[in-house]
């Protein structure tokens, strides 16, 4: 099939995406996807399984939830139903998304609440704990491979890390004043070759390490 | 009761918004405003971000729990939307907008500026989580079994990508088999 007809199939294919087509997709990737890397389900069954999108599509995608703040996930899920289905897909999206995740953590959550001075339960959670502990510090090192190799990024790293950790400055002094000084010094008129401005993009969006996206 | 909620509300709609790259990002300041400005213990904001991990889907689903264990169902209630509502109105208006910046060269100067500042932000949730967890928040005694844990994990990580879930439930078994046996 020549690509120009796979790409107005596709697009037939978007037009008549149901609303609870949307969430049914959303709700098995909020399912399924115990310990994170919920951004890998949906990249699996939007991409594969479900053909509504394209790779690039998704990856264009997951660039934007990247650069908004709040989770990629649920970004992703906003944006992609909004895409198809306007503001009624987004919100079947996210709540496709959520309610599994939801329940579980709330049932999990009343269970703890009236069991929390049992010593096994809180061995098993600090456990737990420690697992996390592992896995934060590998994603935040895939991530961040580019940020730690490159000097100035690495020096705005150590700057954000210090000033929140150790100094305890307030996340909105943080976000408003290192995150303009940071923004100024890759101003669009800086000095970097062109090449290196595409070579030095966000860490976010090579391929490989999507598996292991976590939230 | 009232004056709390609101005040619980406005505090988690804050992190919603100010979670740039992702939600490790805002579990320091989490953890401090839910531990000196509302009644919860360090112990229990590390036993609730546990909760997250076990529960599949987006972990920081694990907010609703915090808002339970301080204000009851409706305390759930109001941090769920707080955190949650604002910033997915926030994306649905960008995703709107942002073919309009498709070519502005400010746009890669965000991007390229924001990153570092993100992984430093996702640095100093990790260090939350890791002083919670490998040392005791009550008397900063080192736990050498927590650190193994947290060392294996990162190991088997850097080395293939395993199943999350299944390390979760293995490290939280290890630890309450070795603990308790």
């Amino acid at each position: 099939m020549p690509p120009s007809d796979i790409a107005s199939e596709s697009a037939a294919a978007a037009s008549v995406v149901g609303l609870f087509d949307l969430f049914k997709l959303f709700f098995m990737a909020g399912a399924l996807s115990f310990g994170g890397g919920v951004v890998a389900y949906e990249r699996e069954y939007l991409v594969r399984d479900s053909k509504w999108l394209s790779d690039e599509d998704f990856l264009a995608t997951l660039e934007i939830s990247e650069t908004l703040p709040g989770l990629n996930s649920i970004n992703i899920a906003v944006i992609v139903g909004d895409n198809l289905r306007g503001i009624p897909g987004a919100i079947a999206s996210v709540l496709g998304l959520m309610i599994p995740g939801v329940v579980i953590v709330m049932v999990l959550g009343v269970l703890w609440a009236s069991n929390h001075h049992n010593p096994r339960i809180n061995a098993f959670l600090l456990g737990i704990a420690a697992s996390a502990v592992g896995m934060l510090t590998v994603v935040t090192l895939q991530l961040g491979r580019r940020q730690f190799t490159n000097l100035l990024d690495l020096a705005i790293v150590i700057v954000t890390f210090a000033a929140t950790s150790i100094f305890k400055v307030p996340l909105a002094f943080v976000l408003f004043v290192l995150g303009p000084i940071a923004i100024f010094l890759y101003r669009p008129s800086a000095s970097l070759p062109r090449s290196m401005t595409e070579e030095l993009h966000m860490p976010f969006h090579r391929g490989e390490h999507h598996g292991k996206l976590r939230h | 009761m009232k004056t709390q909620l609101i005040k619980l509300g406005l505090v988690f709609a804050m992190l919603g918004i100010f979670a740039v790259g992702g939600g490790t990002a805002v579990l320091p300041e989490m953890q401090h405003a839910t531990v000196h400005w509302f009644s919860l213990t360090d112990r229990q904001f590390r036993d609730i971000y546990s909760l997250g991990q076990v529960a599949p889907g987006p972990n920081m689903s694990m907010v609703l729990v915090i808002g339970y264990r301080l204000l009851g169902a409706i305390g759930a209630l109001v941090v769920g939307f707080a955190f949650f509502l604002p910033d997915c109105a926030l994306t649905l208006a960008a995703n709107r907008l942002w073919t309009r910046f498709e070519g502005s060269p400010w746009r890669l100067s965000v991007q390229r500026g924001m990153a570092p500042v993100a992984i430093g932000l996702m640095c100093a949730g990790t260090y939350a989580i890791a002083r919670l967890t490998l040392a005791s928040p009550i008397t900063g005694v080192l736990n050498p079994l927590s650190i193994g844990i947290a060392v294996i994990i990162t190991a088997i990580l850097l080395w293939r990508h395993v199943n999350p879930g299944l390390l979760v439930l293995l490290s939280g078994t290890a630890y309450l088999l070795l603990t308790h046996w």
